[in-house]
């Protein structure tokens, strides 16, 4: 996984409440290679017209959107389907941070394993920040993870990020979870031969 | 002392009853139990051959392919293109090469994951069991603790057996009172996320109680459970009684016999302690609850079927009124409008939500003879359920009123094997997501009870079961 430390960058609003996964990424892509690059697939049938064309209105179409790592988002982002491909997406269009007031929690699990930060921050900061970008499209936004602090722009100033202090610890260090979870693998076995032992219907 | 006696809810025992370790930061390590696999796992077995890693306990782990199946026979060449053919053998292929056991498409077993898991006595009480598939919730129903993973968290499962999961927040949704006629659980999931929200109880598991629920039978707990992601709870639990107990016995991978008075004794404990203290409670008053409907694109958009379209500015914030312009929309209706009635295009009876037998024998008994008057299909949630369906002769009542009679499988609900309502088409439909596209590109998706659906197929248009 790609550590996460800190990002600067311009800021891309979607809008929408209960923006779903199969608005991140529509199922059938859901079979593509990851070598193939998810970032094609990227609100694929919201970014484009019918006839397949991105769609000039869309906000991450618009000029300057493309070197933007950071997203605002409303209410509920990544409800729906555990479909890890939506951060596959993200990850492979140059997402590093998603800001949002909430969000699904598998989608949230599923950014934080792929070093996309989600940070949660008070509904009335993101539509304060959405205000702000409507007016300075080329406002940055620091997520500073060593520092727990995102600092908006304007005099938005600057809240902290709270998120779970483990989550937090592997994402900064970029670490393999599988390779941690293997130190303990001692407790593990012990774990489930006792547990084997009362279950047996387990071990079938 | 005091912690030992400390009243707990089930999902605190169960938790604590797979709890390895906890890390110093917070999180605990859990045992899995059981994990199971669709064909959309491809990305955690590529991780695991990256690694040089297999399956670690591949006896907990259990396969079935019903994302991508298609619905309208039973070999991978049937699918409707060749990627999604690959799809299907390569879930064979990733299975074969881990060894773990598995259901293919021709399987006896075959079915929609949270469909033949319970089925096959492979979701028991006090289990702890994941499933990248964000419905996991629905096996909760039994009394386990069931949720949904990503790919990542799966390879750390197949690899490891155990996940790093922090204990959500428990919400207790009481349902009092008794369901009036045509009323299912279906309609009490629609009705409850209506009330609390999509994004309600994000962050909590939610554990079903009061009357309603403990009349209910297994499968109708199971929709229930199903439901609860649809108002962001990844858990959704309903303790384990004598019902539950009737339910599992005798299933393939239940305890047997000699274990199993032992399993009971242990699950009659795991209920939640009468002084145990939820997050947050929620109640609903089954017998006001009406036959209900979606009008927009979230599960959120639901009122009951003597409603009427909505007005966005009847919405108290401006995000939701936003979101409902747009929905409206896409959905094609002008607020005021009357939902029973309203014309549609096709049904579809299916999806790990109503897709049981049970959905299946409501549904029939809607239709007495009569025709579907639009295209509707009917795709069992298992194998088993549709040969029992055959053998009770619901199956032929469906394909006498006109209705396409498929084999088992996700079919239409995530219309990624081929099976989709075709762009600016109007869906009454047994599953779970009203979503834009959900269905297709441009599909139009009205959330509806199995018996509402047969209703609306032979009337062409939403339509009031009860008066039926
Ligand atoms: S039926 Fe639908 S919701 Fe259920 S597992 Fe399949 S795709 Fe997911």
């Amino acid at each position: 996984m790609r550590a996460f430390t800190r990002e600067t960058s311009k800021v891309v609003a979607i809008p929408g409440v209960n923006c779903d996964t199969d608005q991140i990424i529509p199922g059938r892509f859901l079979k593509a290679d990851r070598a193939q690059g998810y970032g094609q697939f990227l609100f694929h049938d919201i970014r484009r017209n019918e006839q397949g064309e991105l769609d000039p209105s869309f906000p991450l179409n618009q000029p300057g959107a493309e070197n933007a790592t950071i997203l605002l988002v409303e209410d509920n982002f990544g409800c729906g389907s555990s479909r890890e491909g939506a951060v596959y997406a993200l990850v492979d269009h140059g997402v590093r941070a998603v800001i949002g007031p909430s969000f699904g929690d598998i989608f949230y699990n599923n950014a934080l394993k792929n070093g996309v930060v989600p940070v949660r921050l008070p509904v009335e900061d993101c539509e304060a920040l959405a205000d702000h970008l409507a007016r300075f499209p080329d406002a940055e936004v620091t997520v500073d993870l060593t520092a727990s602090k995102v600092t908006l722009p304007g005099n938005l100033g600057t809240h902290p990020i709270v998120i779970d202090a483990f989550a937090r610890e592997c994402i900064l260090q970029g670490l393999d979870e599988i390779e941690m979870t293997f130190t303990y693998m001692e407790q593990i076995k012990a774990f489930e031969t006792d547990r084997i032992a009362s279950h047996s219907w387990l071990d079938r | 002392m005091a912690q030992a006696t400390a009243p707990r809810t089930m999902l605190g025992k169960i938790w604590d009853e797979h709890e390895i370790l906890r890390h110093p930061s917070g999180p605990s390590l859990l045992y899995i139990d059981r994990d199971m696999i669709h064909e959309g796992s491809f990305h955690a077995f590529a991780d695991l051959k990256r690694r040089g890693l297999k399956p670690r306990r591949p006896k907990q782990i259990f396969g079935v392919a019903d994302h991508y199946v298609p619905t309208i026979g039973r070999k991978s060449n049937d699918a409707a293109t060749p990627a999604i053919a690959r799809m299907i053998d390569t879930f064979d292929e990733n299975m074969e090469w881990g060894g773990v056991r598995h259901f293919s498409i021709s399987s006896r077993e075959q079915g929609i994951v949270h469909v033949m898991a319970p089925e096959q006595g492979i979701t028991l009480p006090g289990l702890m069991i994941v499933c990248s598939d964000s419905h996991t919730s629905t096996q909760g129903a039994l009394g386990a603790i069931a949720f949904g993973i990503g790919q990542s968290e799966n390879a750390h499962v197949l690899a490891t057996q155990t996940i790093w999961q922090s204990r959500p927040k428990t919400m207790r949704v009481t349902i009092d009172g008794v369901l009036g006629q045509g009323v299912t659980a279906k309609d009490v999931m629609l009705a409850l996320i209506a009330k609390i929200g999509a994004a309600g109880a994000g962050g909590h598991a939610i554990e079903f109680a009061g009357q309603v629920v403990r009349d209910m039978s297994i499968e109708g707990r199971l929709t229930l459970c199903n439901m609860s992601i649809e108002a962001a709870a990844r858990f959704g639990m309903v303790a384990p009684d004598e019902t539950t107990f009737a339910y599992v016995r005798g299933r393939k991978f239940a305890p047997s016999e000699q274990e199993w008075d032992r399993a009971v004794a242990h699950w009659r404990q795991l209920v939640t302690d009468d002084e145990a203290v939820f997050d947050r409670e929620v109640t609903l008053n089954g017998s006001e609850i009406a036959p209900m409907v979606t009008w927009g694109t979230s599960p959120e958009d639901a009122v009951a079927i003597t409603g009427r379209v909505p007005d966005p500015s009847a919405f108290e914030s401006s995000e939701k009124r936003k979101a409902v312009t747009k929905s409206l929309e896409y959905m094609e209706l002008t607020p005021g409008v009357a939902l029973d009635g309203l014309k549609l295009d096709k049904v579809f009876i299916g999806s790990c939500t109503n897709s049981r037998i049970e959905d299946l024998r409501a549904a029939a008994s809607v239709l007495k003879g009569r025709k579907a008057v639009i295209p509707a299909i009917v795709v069992p949630g298992s194998t088993q359920v549709k040969a029992q369906a055959e053998a009770e002769g619901i199956a032929q009542a469906f394909q006498e009123a006109g209705f396409e009679w498929r084999e088992s499988g996700c079919s239409m609900c995530a219309a990624i094997n081929g099976d989709v309502v075709g762009p600016g088409e109007r869906c009454a439909s047994t599953s779970n997501r009203n979503f834009v596209g959900r269905q297709g590109p441009g599909a139009r998706t009205h959330l509806v009870s199995p018996a509402m659906a047969a209703a609306a197929a032979i009337s062409g248009c939403l339509t009031d079961v009860r008066r039926i």
